[in-house]
Protein backbone atom coordinates (compact mmCIF):
# COMPACT_ATOMS: atom_id res chain seq x y z
CA UNK A 1 0.00 0.00 0.00
CA UNK A 2 2.84 2.26 1.00
CA UNK A 3 4.52 1.81 -2.35
CA UNK A 4 1.34 2.72 -4.21
CA UNK A 5 0.97 5.90 -2.18
CA UNK A 6 4.61 6.86 -2.73
CA UNK A 7 4.12 6.05 -6.42
CA UNK A 8 1.20 8.45 -6.50
CA UNK A 9 3.32 11.22 -4.99
CA UNK A 10 6.15 10.41 -7.38
CA UNK A 11 3.75 10.51 -10.34
CA UNK A 12 2.56 13.97 -9.29
CA UNK A 13 6.14 15.15 -8.90
CA UNK A 14 7.13 13.90 -12.36
CA UNK A 15 4.11 15.54 -13.96
CA UNK A 16 4.48 18.87 -12.14
CA UNK A 17 8.21 19.07 -12.89
CA UNK A 18 7.61 17.97 -16.51
CA UNK A 19 10.48 15.53 -16.13
CA UNK A 20 12.35 15.46 -19.44
CA UNK A 21 12.63 11.71 -19.86
CA UNK A 22 8.99 11.34 -18.84
CA UNK A 23 7.90 13.81 -21.51
CA UNK A 24 9.99 11.89 -24.03
CA UNK A 25 8.53 8.54 -23.00
CA UNK A 26 4.92 9.76 -22.98
CA UNK A 27 5.48 11.53 -26.30
CA UNK A 28 6.82 8.40 -27.94
CA UNK A 29 4.03 6.24 -26.48
CA UNK A 30 1.40 8.56 -27.92
CA UNK A 31 3.23 8.89 -31.23
CA UNK A 32 3.67 5.15 -31.77
CA UNK A 33 0.22 4.09 -30.59
CA UNK A 34 -1.44 7.10 -32.23
CA UNK A 35 0.16 6.39 -35.60
CA UNK A 36 -0.66 2.69 -35.35
CA UNK A 37 -4.25 3.54 -34.45
CA UNK A 38 -4.48 6.00 -37.34
CA UNK A 39 -3.29 3.36 -39.79
CA UNK A 40 -5.68 0.80 -38.29
CA UNK A 41 -8.63 3.15 -38.67
CA UNK A 42 -7.64 4.03 -42.21
CA UNK A 43 -7.51 0.37 -43.19
CA UNK A 44 -9.80 -1.24 -40.62
CA UNK A 45 -12.93 0.91 -40.90
CA UNK A 46 -13.33 0.40 -44.68
CA UNK A 47 -12.57 -3.29 -44.20
CA UNK A 48 -15.16 -3.57 -41.43
CA UNK A 49 -17.77 -1.71 -43.47
CA UNK A 50 -17.12 -3.94 -46.44
CA UNK A 51 -17.35 -7.12 -44.39
CA UNK A 52 -20.51 -5.84 -42.70
CA UNK A 53 -22.32 -4.92 -45.89
CA UNK A 54 -21.35 -7.55 -48.39
CA UNK A 55 -22.16 -11.21 -48.44
CA UNK A 56 -19.65 -13.31 -50.30
CA UNK A 57 -18.13 -16.75 -50.52
CA UNK A 58 -15.51 -17.28 -47.84
CA UNK A 59 -16.93 -14.56 -45.65
CA UNK A 60 -17.07 -16.82 -42.66
CA UNK A 61 -13.39 -17.56 -43.05
CA UNK A 62 -12.62 -13.86 -43.28
CA UNK A 63 -14.67 -13.09 -40.17
CA UNK A 64 -13.12 -15.96 -38.24
CA UNK A 65 -9.69 -14.66 -39.23
CA UNK A 66 -10.57 -11.17 -37.99
CA UNK A 67 -11.91 -12.56 -34.71
CA UNK A 68 -8.72 -14.55 -34.22
CA UNK A 69 -6.75 -11.41 -34.93
CA UNK A 70 -8.63 -9.65 -32.14
CA UNK A 71 -6.98 -11.99 -29.66
CA UNK A 72 -3.47 -12.08 -31.10
CA UNK A 73 -0.86 -12.38 -28.36
CA UNK A 74 1.38 -9.28 -28.63
CA UNK A 75 4.56 -11.26 -27.93
CA UNK A 76 3.87 -13.59 -30.84
CA UNK A 77 3.27 -10.66 -33.18
CA UNK A 78 6.46 -9.08 -31.83
CA UNK A 79 8.42 -12.25 -32.38
CA UNK A 80 7.22 -12.71 -35.96
CA UNK A 81 7.88 -9.08 -36.86
CA UNK A 82 11.29 -9.36 -35.17
CA UNK A 83 12.19 -12.33 -37.35
CA UNK A 84 10.98 -10.52 -40.47
CA UNK A 85 13.01 -7.40 -39.68
CA UNK A 86 16.06 -9.22 -38.36
CA UNK A 87 19.36 -8.93 -40.23
CA UNK A 88 18.86 -12.41 -41.60
CA UNK A 89 15.13 -11.86 -42.16
CA UNK A 90 13.45 -11.06 -45.48
CA UNK A 91 12.93 -7.40 -44.53
CA UNK A 92 16.28 -6.94 -42.81
CA UNK A 93 17.42 -4.47 -45.45
CA UNK A 94 14.89 -1.91 -44.21
CA UNK A 95 16.86 -1.45 -41.01
CA UNK A 96 13.64 -0.99 -39.03
CA UNK A 97 14.48 -3.27 -36.10
CA UNK A 98 14.86 -1.36 -32.81
CA UNK A 99 13.26 1.76 -34.29
CA UNK A 100 9.81 3.29 -33.63
CA UNK A 101 8.78 2.19 -37.13
CA UNK A 102 8.94 -1.46 -36.11
CA UNK A 103 6.81 -0.63 -33.06
CA UNK A 104 4.18 1.13 -35.21
CA UNK A 105 4.13 -1.91 -37.47
CA UNK A 106 3.45 -4.44 -34.69
CA UNK A 107 0.87 -2.22 -33.01
CA UNK A 108 -0.93 -1.72 -36.31
CA UNK A 109 -1.09 -5.49 -36.74
CA UNK A 110 -2.50 -5.76 -33.22
CA UNK A 111 -5.16 -3.04 -33.48
CA UNK A 112 -6.28 -3.51 -37.09
CA UNK A 113 -8.41 -6.62 -36.41
CA UNK A 114 -10.01 -4.94 -33.39
CA UNK A 115 -11.00 -1.86 -35.38
CA UNK A 116 -12.20 -3.92 -38.37
CA UNK A 117 -14.05 -6.46 -36.22
CA UNK A 118 -15.93 -3.96 -34.07
CA UNK A 119 -16.76 -1.81 -37.11
CA UNK A 120 -18.19 -4.85 -38.84
CA UNK A 121 -20.36 -5.65 -35.81
CA UNK A 122 -21.55 -2.06 -35.66
CA UNK A 123 -22.51 -2.09 -39.35
CA UNK A 124 -24.28 -5.42 -38.87
CA UNK A 125 -26.40 -3.95 -36.12
CA UNK A 126 -27.92 -1.33 -38.41
CA UNK A 127 -31.43 -2.56 -39.39
CA UNK A 128 -31.11 -4.27 -42.78
CA UNK A 129 -34.29 -2.60 -43.99
CA UNK A 130 -32.44 0.69 -44.05
CA UNK A 131 -30.29 -0.31 -46.99
CA UNK A 132 -33.34 -1.28 -49.04
CA UNK A 133 -35.09 1.90 -48.08
CA UNK A 134 -32.10 4.04 -49.06
CA UNK A 135 -31.73 2.23 -52.36
CA UNK A 136 -35.38 2.62 -53.17
CA UNK A 137 -35.01 6.33 -52.51
CA UNK A 138 -32.34 6.36 -55.20
CA UNK A 139 -29.19 6.65 -53.03
CA UNK A 140 -25.89 5.90 -54.73
CA UNK A 141 -23.73 3.10 -53.23
CA UNK A 142 -21.42 5.75 -51.72
CA UNK A 143 -24.38 7.50 -50.11
CA UNK A 144 -25.64 4.17 -48.73
CA UNK A 145 -22.23 3.41 -47.24
CA UNK A 146 -21.85 6.82 -45.67
CA UNK A 147 -25.34 6.71 -44.19
CA UNK A 148 -24.66 3.27 -42.71
CA UNK A 149 -21.43 4.50 -41.24
CA UNK A 150 -23.24 7.48 -39.77
CA UNK A 151 -25.92 5.27 -38.26
CA UNK A 152 -23.29 2.97 -36.79
CA UNK A 153 -21.04 5.79 -35.56
CA UNK A 154 -21.30 4.89 -31.87
CA UNK A 155 -20.12 1.38 -32.59
CA UNK A 156 -17.32 2.60 -34.86
CA UNK A 157 -16.13 4.88 -32.09
CA UNK A 158 -16.12 1.91 -29.74
CA UNK A 159 -13.95 0.15 -32.30
CA UNK A 160 -11.43 2.98 -32.14
CA UNK A 161 -11.49 2.96 -28.33
CA UNK A 162 -10.88 -0.79 -28.25
CA UNK A 163 -8.01 -0.48 -30.69
CA UNK A 164 -6.34 2.28 -28.72
CA UNK A 165 -6.79 0.57 -25.36
CA UNK A 166 -5.21 -2.61 -26.67
CA UNK A 167 -2.03 -1.02 -27.96
CA UNK A 168 -1.29 1.84 -25.55
CA UNK A 169 -1.16 -0.71 -22.71
CA UNK A 170 0.70 -3.38 -24.66
CA UNK A 171 4.27 -4.26 -23.72
CA UNK A 172 5.16 -7.59 -25.31
CA UNK A 173 5.63 -6.57 -28.92
CA UNK A 174 7.21 -3.14 -28.41
CA UNK A 175 9.75 -4.62 -26.01
CA UNK A 176 10.81 -7.21 -28.58
CA UNK A 177 10.94 -5.10 -31.72
CA UNK A 178 11.73 -1.74 -30.10
CA UNK A 179 14.33 -2.90 -27.60
CA UNK A 180 13.38 -0.33 -24.92
CA UNK A 181 16.30 1.95 -25.87
CA UNK A 182 16.37 5.10 -23.74
CA UNK A 183 15.41 8.16 -25.75
CA UNK A 184 14.79 6.12 -28.89
CA UNK A 185 12.28 3.35 -28.39
CA UNK A 186 11.38 3.46 -24.69
CA UNK A 187 7.65 3.82 -24.11
CA UNK A 188 5.59 3.85 -20.90
CA UNK A 189 4.97 0.13 -20.71
CA UNK A 190 8.56 -0.91 -21.35
CA UNK A 191 9.77 1.72 -18.88
CA UNK A 192 7.46 0.18 -16.25
CA UNK A 193 8.97 -3.27 -16.87
CA UNK A 194 12.47 -1.80 -16.56
CA UNK A 195 11.81 0.09 -13.33
CA UNK A 196 10.16 -2.98 -11.81
CA UNK A 197 13.21 -5.07 -12.70
CA UNK A 198 15.44 -2.44 -11.15
CA UNK A 199 13.41 -2.57 -7.96
CA UNK A 200 12.29 1.07 -8.33
CA UNK A 201 8.72 0.22 -7.43
CA UNK A 202 7.77 3.84 -6.66
CA UNK A 203 8.76 5.01 -10.10
CA UNK A 204 7.19 1.95 -11.74
CA UNK A 205 3.87 2.62 -10.02
CA UNK A 206 4.15 6.30 -10.90
CA UNK A 207 4.57 5.45 -14.58
CA UNK A 208 1.69 2.99 -14.29
CA UNK A 209 -0.56 5.69 -12.87
CA UNK A 210 0.45 8.06 -15.65
CA UNK A 211 -0.37 5.38 -18.23
CA UNK A 212 -3.76 4.80 -16.62
CA UNK A 213 -4.42 8.53 -16.55
CA UNK A 214 -3.50 8.83 -20.21
CA UNK A 215 -5.79 5.97 -21.25
CA UNK A 216 -8.57 7.37 -19.12
CA UNK A 217 -8.22 10.82 -20.67
CA UNK A 218 -8.23 9.40 -24.18
CA UNK A 219 -11.34 7.34 -23.47
CA UNK A 220 -13.03 10.26 -21.76
CA UNK A 221 -12.48 12.41 -24.82
CA UNK A 222 -13.83 9.72 -27.13
CA UNK A 223 -16.82 9.18 -24.89
CA UNK A 224 -17.46 12.88 -24.92
CA UNK A 225 -17.37 12.80 -28.69
CA UNK A 226 -19.78 9.88 -28.67
CA UNK A 227 -22.12 11.81 -26.36
CA UNK A 228 -22.11 14.70 -28.79
CA UNK A 229 -22.96 12.32 -31.60
CA UNK A 230 -25.86 10.90 -29.66
CA UNK A 231 -27.33 14.27 -28.87
CA UNK A 232 -27.30 15.38 -32.50
CA UNK A 233 -29.47 12.45 -33.46
CA UNK B 1 -38.23 -40.89 -28.86
CA UNK B 2 -36.71 -37.52 -28.80
CA UNK B 3 -38.77 -34.85 -27.17
CA UNK B 4 -37.93 -31.46 -25.93
CA UNK B 5 -37.93 -30.89 -22.19
CA UNK B 6 -39.26 -27.45 -21.46
CA UNK B 7 -37.02 -25.40 -19.22
CA UNK B 8 -38.15 -25.78 -15.63
CA UNK B 9 -39.51 -22.58 -14.31
CA UNK B 10 -37.66 -22.72 -11.04
CA UNK B 11 -34.39 -23.18 -12.80
CA UNK B 12 -33.73 -26.37 -10.88
CA UNK B 13 -31.83 -29.00 -12.75
CA UNK B 14 -34.10 -31.92 -13.38
CA UNK B 15 -31.88 -34.85 -14.15
CA UNK B 16 -33.82 -35.79 -17.25
CA UNK B 17 -32.34 -33.22 -19.54
CA UNK B 18 -28.91 -34.72 -19.30
CA UNK B 19 -30.22 -37.73 -21.15
CA UNK B 20 -32.41 -36.08 -23.70
CA UNK B 21 -31.28 -34.15 -26.68
CA UNK B 22 -32.28 -30.56 -26.37
CA UNK B 23 -30.78 -28.33 -23.74
CA UNK B 24 -32.20 -24.87 -23.42
CA UNK B 25 -29.91 -21.89 -23.26
CA UNK B 26 -30.97 -21.44 -19.66
CA UNK B 27 -29.87 -24.94 -18.76
CA UNK B 28 -26.54 -24.39 -20.41
CA UNK B 29 -26.01 -21.20 -18.47
CA UNK B 30 -26.92 -22.85 -15.19
CA UNK B 31 -24.76 -25.84 -15.95
CA UNK B 32 -21.75 -23.74 -16.82
CA UNK B 33 -22.18 -21.76 -13.62
CA UNK B 34 -22.26 -25.00 -11.65
CA UNK B 35 -19.19 -26.34 -13.40
CA UNK B 36 -17.42 -23.09 -12.75
CA UNK B 37 -18.40 -23.14 -9.09
CA UNK B 38 -17.19 -26.72 -8.69
CA UNK B 39 -13.94 -25.92 -10.48
CA UNK B 40 -13.40 -22.96 -8.22
CA UNK B 41 -13.73 -25.15 -5.13
CA UNK B 42 -11.37 -27.87 -6.30
CA UNK B 43 -7.69 -27.53 -5.47
CA UNK B 44 -5.84 -26.46 -8.61
CA UNK B 45 -4.14 -29.28 -10.41
CA UNK B 46 -0.64 -28.79 -11.68
CA UNK B 47 -0.70 -25.09 -10.82
CA UNK B 48 1.95 -24.05 -8.40
CA UNK B 49 0.53 -22.10 -5.49
CA UNK B 50 2.62 -19.04 -4.74
CA UNK B 51 4.06 -20.09 -1.40
CA UNK B 52 4.87 -17.66 1.37
CA UNK B 53 8.56 -17.02 1.75
CA UNK B 54 8.64 -18.94 5.00
CA UNK B 55 7.30 -22.36 4.10
CA UNK B 56 9.70 -24.58 5.97
CA UNK B 57 10.75 -26.89 3.18
CA UNK B 58 10.98 -24.17 0.58
CA UNK B 59 13.63 -21.53 0.03
CA UNK B 60 13.26 -18.46 -2.15
CA UNK B 61 16.54 -17.58 -3.85
CA UNK B 62 16.77 -14.21 -5.56
CA UNK B 63 19.68 -14.17 -7.96
CA UNK B 64 21.00 -12.47 -11.04
CA UNK B 65 19.99 -13.57 -14.50
CA UNK B 66 23.58 -14.63 -15.23
CA UNK B 67 23.63 -17.55 -12.77
CA UNK B 68 20.32 -18.75 -14.13
CA UNK B 69 20.74 -18.08 -17.86
CA UNK B 70 24.15 -19.72 -17.88
CA UNK B 71 22.62 -22.94 -16.57
CA UNK B 72 24.76 -23.05 -13.41
CA UNK B 73 21.82 -23.22 -11.00
CA UNK B 74 20.16 -26.06 -12.87
CA UNK B 75 23.48 -27.84 -12.59
CA UNK B 76 24.14 -27.41 -8.86
CA UNK B 77 20.74 -26.95 -7.17
CA UNK B 78 19.58 -30.58 -7.45
CA UNK B 79 22.50 -31.46 -5.15
CA UNK B 80 21.24 -29.02 -2.50
CA UNK B 81 17.68 -30.29 -2.77
CA UNK B 82 18.84 -33.88 -2.50
CA UNK B 83 21.01 -33.23 0.53
CA UNK B 84 18.61 -31.05 2.52
CA UNK B 85 15.15 -31.87 1.20
CA UNK B 86 14.58 -28.14 0.82
CA UNK B 87 13.06 -27.07 -2.48
CA UNK B 88 14.52 -23.93 -4.01
CA UNK B 89 12.40 -21.40 -5.85
CA UNK B 90 14.64 -19.28 -8.05
CA UNK B 91 13.77 -15.68 -8.89
CA UNK B 92 16.22 -14.56 -11.57
CA UNK B 93 16.32 -10.77 -11.81
CA UNK B 94 18.83 -7.93 -11.93
CA UNK B 95 21.03 -7.38 -8.88
CA UNK B 96 19.05 -4.21 -8.07
CA UNK B 97 15.75 -6.05 -7.94
CA UNK B 98 17.27 -9.01 -6.10
CA UNK B 99 18.42 -6.66 -3.33
CA UNK B 100 15.00 -4.97 -3.33
CA UNK B 101 13.34 -8.38 -2.96
CA UNK B 102 15.57 -9.08 0.02
CA UNK B 103 14.73 -5.74 1.62
CA UNK B 104 11.02 -6.37 1.15
CA UNK B 105 11.32 -9.81 2.74
CA UNK B 106 10.23 -11.51 -0.48
CA UNK B 107 13.38 -13.63 -0.70
CA UNK B 108 15.23 -15.73 1.89
CA UNK B 109 18.69 -15.71 0.39
CA UNK B 110 20.47 -13.71 -2.32
CA UNK B 111 23.18 -14.74 -4.77
CA UNK B 112 24.31 -11.55 -6.49
CA UNK B 113 27.34 -9.75 -7.86
CA UNK B 114 27.74 -6.11 -6.89
CA UNK B 115 30.15 -6.10 -3.99
CA UNK B 116 29.76 -2.53 -2.79
CA UNK B 117 26.00 -2.70 -2.80
CA UNK B 118 26.09 -6.05 -1.02
CA UNK B 119 28.25 -4.58 1.71
CA UNK B 120 25.88 -1.67 2.01
CA UNK B 121 23.01 -4.18 2.27
CA UNK B 122 24.76 -5.81 5.23
CA UNK B 123 25.59 -2.42 6.78
CA UNK B 124 21.92 -1.47 6.62
CA UNK B 125 21.09 -4.60 8.57
CA UNK B 126 19.18 -6.48 5.89
CA UNK B 127 21.63 -9.36 5.99
CA UNK B 128 23.80 -10.51 8.91
CA UNK B 129 26.73 -11.29 6.65
CA UNK B 130 27.98 -11.69 3.09
CA UNK B 131 30.22 -14.48 1.81
CA UNK B 132 32.33 -14.87 -1.29
CA UNK B 133 31.15 -17.74 -3.48
CA UNK B 134 32.86 -17.60 -6.84
CA UNK B 135 33.79 -15.26 -9.63
CA UNK B 136 33.41 -15.25 -13.33
CA UNK B 137 34.56 -12.60 -15.73
CA UNK B 138 33.21 -10.11 -18.17
CA UNK B 139 34.30 -9.80 -21.76
CA UNK B 140 33.91 -7.00 -24.28
CA UNK B 141 32.28 -8.46 -27.35
CA UNK B 142 31.62 -6.98 -30.74
CA UNK B 143 31.43 -7.62 -34.47
CA UNK B 144 34.27 -9.45 -36.20
CA UNK B 145 34.99 -6.36 -38.35
CA UNK B 146 35.75 -4.48 -35.11
CA UNK B 147 35.21 -0.93 -36.44
CA UNK B 148 36.74 0.67 -33.33
CA UNK B 149 39.82 -1.55 -33.53
CA UNK B 150 39.87 -2.85 -29.95
CA UNK B 151 40.71 -6.49 -30.59
CA UNK B 152 43.37 -7.82 -28.27
CA UNK B 153 43.60 -4.73 -26.08
CA UNK B 154 44.47 -5.51 -22.45
CA UNK B 155 42.79 -2.55 -20.80
CA UNK B 156 39.00 -2.46 -20.76
CA UNK B 157 38.98 1.29 -20.09
CA UNK B 158 41.25 1.98 -23.10
CA UNK B 159 38.98 -0.17 -25.27
CA UNK B 160 35.93 1.78 -24.12
CA UNK B 161 37.76 5.03 -24.96
CA UNK B 162 38.34 3.84 -28.51
CA UNK B 163 34.70 2.81 -28.91
CA UNK B 164 33.60 6.26 -27.76
CA UNK B 165 36.09 8.00 -30.05
CA UNK B 166 34.97 5.95 -33.03
CA UNK B 167 31.32 6.56 -32.06
CA UNK B 168 30.84 2.85 -32.69
CA UNK B 169 27.45 1.53 -31.65
CA UNK B 170 27.46 0.19 -28.06
CA UNK B 171 24.45 -1.47 -26.44
CA UNK B 172 24.29 -1.04 -22.67
CA UNK B 173 22.22 -3.08 -20.23
CA UNK B 174 21.09 0.15 -18.60
CA UNK B 175 19.11 -1.79 -16.02
CA UNK B 176 20.88 -1.54 -12.67
CA UNK B 177 22.23 -5.08 -13.02
CA UNK B 178 25.68 -6.12 -11.79
CA UNK B 179 26.84 -6.11 -15.39
CA UNK B 180 25.62 -2.55 -15.85
CA UNK B 181 27.28 -1.42 -12.63
CA UNK B 182 30.53 -2.92 -13.90
CA UNK B 183 30.11 -1.17 -17.24
CA UNK B 184 29.61 2.17 -15.50
CA UNK B 185 32.77 1.56 -13.50
CA UNK B 186 34.77 1.02 -16.67
CA UNK B 187 33.37 4.17 -18.31
CA UNK B 188 34.31 6.05 -15.16
CA UNK B 189 37.82 4.65 -15.32
CA UNK B 190 37.98 5.74 -18.96
CA UNK B 191 36.88 9.22 -17.94
CA UNK B 192 33.93 9.19 -20.31
CA UNK B 193 30.25 9.85 -19.76
CA UNK B 194 28.74 7.80 -22.56
CA UNK B 195 25.94 9.53 -24.38
CA UNK B 196 24.82 10.12 -27.93
CA UNK B 197 23.31 8.12 -30.74
CA UNK B 198 26.06 5.51 -30.60
CA UNK B 199 25.24 4.59 -27.00
CA UNK B 200 22.01 2.62 -26.62
CA UNK B 201 20.71 2.08 -23.11
CA UNK B 202 18.41 -0.92 -23.49
CA UNK B 203 17.23 -1.62 -19.97
CA UNK B 204 16.96 -5.32 -20.68
CA UNK B 205 18.53 -8.62 -19.66
CA UNK B 206 21.85 -9.98 -20.94
CA UNK B 207 20.24 -12.29 -23.47
CA UNK B 208 18.15 -9.51 -25.03
CA UNK B 209 21.10 -7.11 -25.08
CA UNK B 210 23.30 -9.69 -26.82
CA UNK B 211 20.55 -10.10 -29.43
CA UNK B 212 20.40 -6.37 -29.96
CA UNK B 213 24.18 -6.10 -30.28
CA UNK B 214 24.14 -9.01 -32.70
CA UNK B 215 21.38 -7.52 -34.86
CA UNK B 216 23.03 -4.12 -35.01
CA UNK B 217 26.59 -5.48 -35.04
CA UNK B 218 27.37 -3.38 -32.00
CA UNK B 219 29.70 -3.71 -29.02
CA UNK B 220 28.57 -4.69 -25.56
CA UNK B 221 29.85 -5.91 -22.21
CA UNK B 222 28.75 -9.41 -21.29
CA UNK B 223 29.54 -11.98 -18.66
CA UNK B 224 31.51 -14.77 -20.28
CA UNK B 225 29.12 -17.57 -19.38
CA UNK B 226 26.02 -16.01 -20.92
CA UNK B 227 28.01 -14.98 -23.99
CA UNK B 228 29.43 -18.48 -24.55
CA UNK B 229 26.04 -20.09 -24.06
CA UNK B 230 24.47 -17.70 -26.57
CA UNK B 231 27.33 -17.89 -29.05
CA UNK B 232 26.66 -21.57 -29.47
CA UNK B 233 23.16 -20.64 -30.58
CA UNK B 234 24.57 -18.58 -33.42
CA UNK B 235 25.49 -15.11 -32.18
CA UNK B 236 27.58 -13.36 -34.80
CA UNK B 237 29.81 -11.61 -32.26
CA UNK B 238 33.30 -12.30 -30.92
CA UNK B 239 35.21 -11.78 -27.70
CA UNK B 240 37.51 -8.84 -28.41
CA UNK B 241 38.85 -7.83 -24.98
CA UNK B 242 39.33 -10.03 -21.92
CA UNK B 243 41.58 -10.61 -18.94
CA UNK B 244 41.71 -7.09 -17.46
CA UNK B 245 41.37 -7.48 -13.65
CA UNK B 246 38.60 -4.86 -13.66
CA UNK B 247 36.54 -7.38 -15.63
CA UNK B 248 36.45 -9.92 -12.80
CA UNK B 249 33.06 -10.40 -11.27
CA UNK B 250 32.74 -11.54 -7.66
CA UNK B 251 29.56 -13.30 -6.56
CA UNK B 252 28.40 -13.11 -2.95
CA UNK B 253 25.74 -14.98 -1.03
CA UNK B 254 23.65 -13.18 1.61
CA UNK B 255 21.07 -14.71 3.95
CA UNK B 256 18.26 -12.21 4.60
CA UNK B 257 17.94 -11.10 8.23
CA UNK B 258 14.76 -12.53 9.74
CA UNK B 259 12.35 -10.13 11.40
CA UNK B 260 8.87 -10.25 12.89
CA UNK B 261 7.13 -8.71 9.88
CA UNK B 262 8.28 -11.14 7.25
CA UNK B 263 8.30 -14.87 7.38
CA UNK B 264 11.91 -15.42 6.37
CA UNK B 265 13.07 -19.02 6.15
CA UNK B 266 16.33 -18.23 7.90
CA UNK B 267 17.26 -21.82 8.75
CA UNK B 268 17.07 -22.86 5.12
CA UNK B 269 18.97 -19.72 4.08
CA UNK B 270 21.85 -20.60 6.42
CA UNK B 271 21.82 -24.17 5.14
CA UNK B 272 22.10 -22.78 1.62
CA UNK B 273 25.02 -20.49 2.52
CA UNK B 274 26.85 -23.35 4.21
CA UNK B 275 26.18 -25.65 1.29
CA UNK B 276 27.28 -23.29 -1.49
CA UNK B 277 30.52 -22.39 0.32
CA UNK B 278 31.31 -26.02 1.19
CA UNK B 279 34.30 -27.69 -0.54
CA UNK B 280 32.11 -30.23 -2.37
CA UNK B 281 29.80 -27.61 -3.87
CA UNK B 282 32.77 -25.43 -4.74
CA UNK B 283 34.19 -28.34 -6.70
CA UNK B 284 30.84 -28.83 -8.40
CA UNK B 285 30.81 -25.16 -9.44
CA UNK B 286 34.33 -25.48 -10.84
CA UNK B 287 33.31 -28.43 -12.97
CA UNK B 288 30.40 -26.63 -14.61
CA UNK B 289 30.73 -25.76 -18.26
CA UNK B 290 33.77 -27.86 -19.10
CA UNK B 291 31.71 -30.57 -20.72
CA UNK B 292 29.13 -28.28 -22.29
CA UNK B 293 31.11 -25.23 -23.38
CA UNK B 294 34.67 -26.49 -23.31
CA UNK B 295 35.71 -24.01 -20.65
CA UNK B 296 35.18 -23.41 -16.96
CA UNK B 297 32.65 -20.61 -16.46
CA UNK B 298 32.72 -19.93 -12.73
CA UNK B 299 35.76 -19.95 -10.47
CA UNK B 300 34.90 -20.84 -6.87
CA UNK B 301 36.70 -18.84 -4.20
CA UNK B 302 34.76 -19.26 -0.96
CA UNK B 303 37.25 -19.30 1.86
CA UNK B 304 35.55 -22.02 3.86
CA UNK B 305 33.60 -19.23 5.49
CA UNK B 306 30.63 -20.82 7.15
CA UNK B 307 27.70 -18.67 8.17
CA UNK B 308 27.13 -20.54 11.40
CA UNK B 309 25.50 -23.78 12.32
Amino acid sequence: MDTIFRGFVEALRLIVELDRSLVEIVGLSLQVSGLALGLSVLLGVPLGVWLGMRRFRGQRLAVATIYTGMGLPPVVVGLVVYLLLSRQGPLGQLGWLFTPRAMVLTQTILSLPLVAGFTMTAINSVPPGLILQLRSLGATPTQVTLTLLYEARAGVLAAVVAGFGAIISEVGSVMIVGGNIAGKTRVLTTAIVLETRKGNFDLAIALGLILLGLTFTANWMLLHLQGRFESTR
Amino acid sequence: MKHRIPPTRSGRLDGAFFFHGAMSLRHIVILSFLLFAVAACLPPVGVEQPPAAGTRDELVLATTTSTYDSGLLDYILPDFERKTGIRVRVIAVGTGQALALGKAGDADVLLVHAREREEQFVAEGYAPSRHDVMYNDFVIVGPAEDPAGIRGMTSAAEAFKRIAQAQALFVSRGDDSGTYIKEQKIWQEAGITPQGDWYESAGQGMGAVLNMANEQQAYTLSDRSTFLARQREGLDLEILVEGDPVLFNQYGVLPVTPDKEHDINYGAAIAFVNWITSPETQELIASYGIEQFGSQLFFPNARGNQAGD
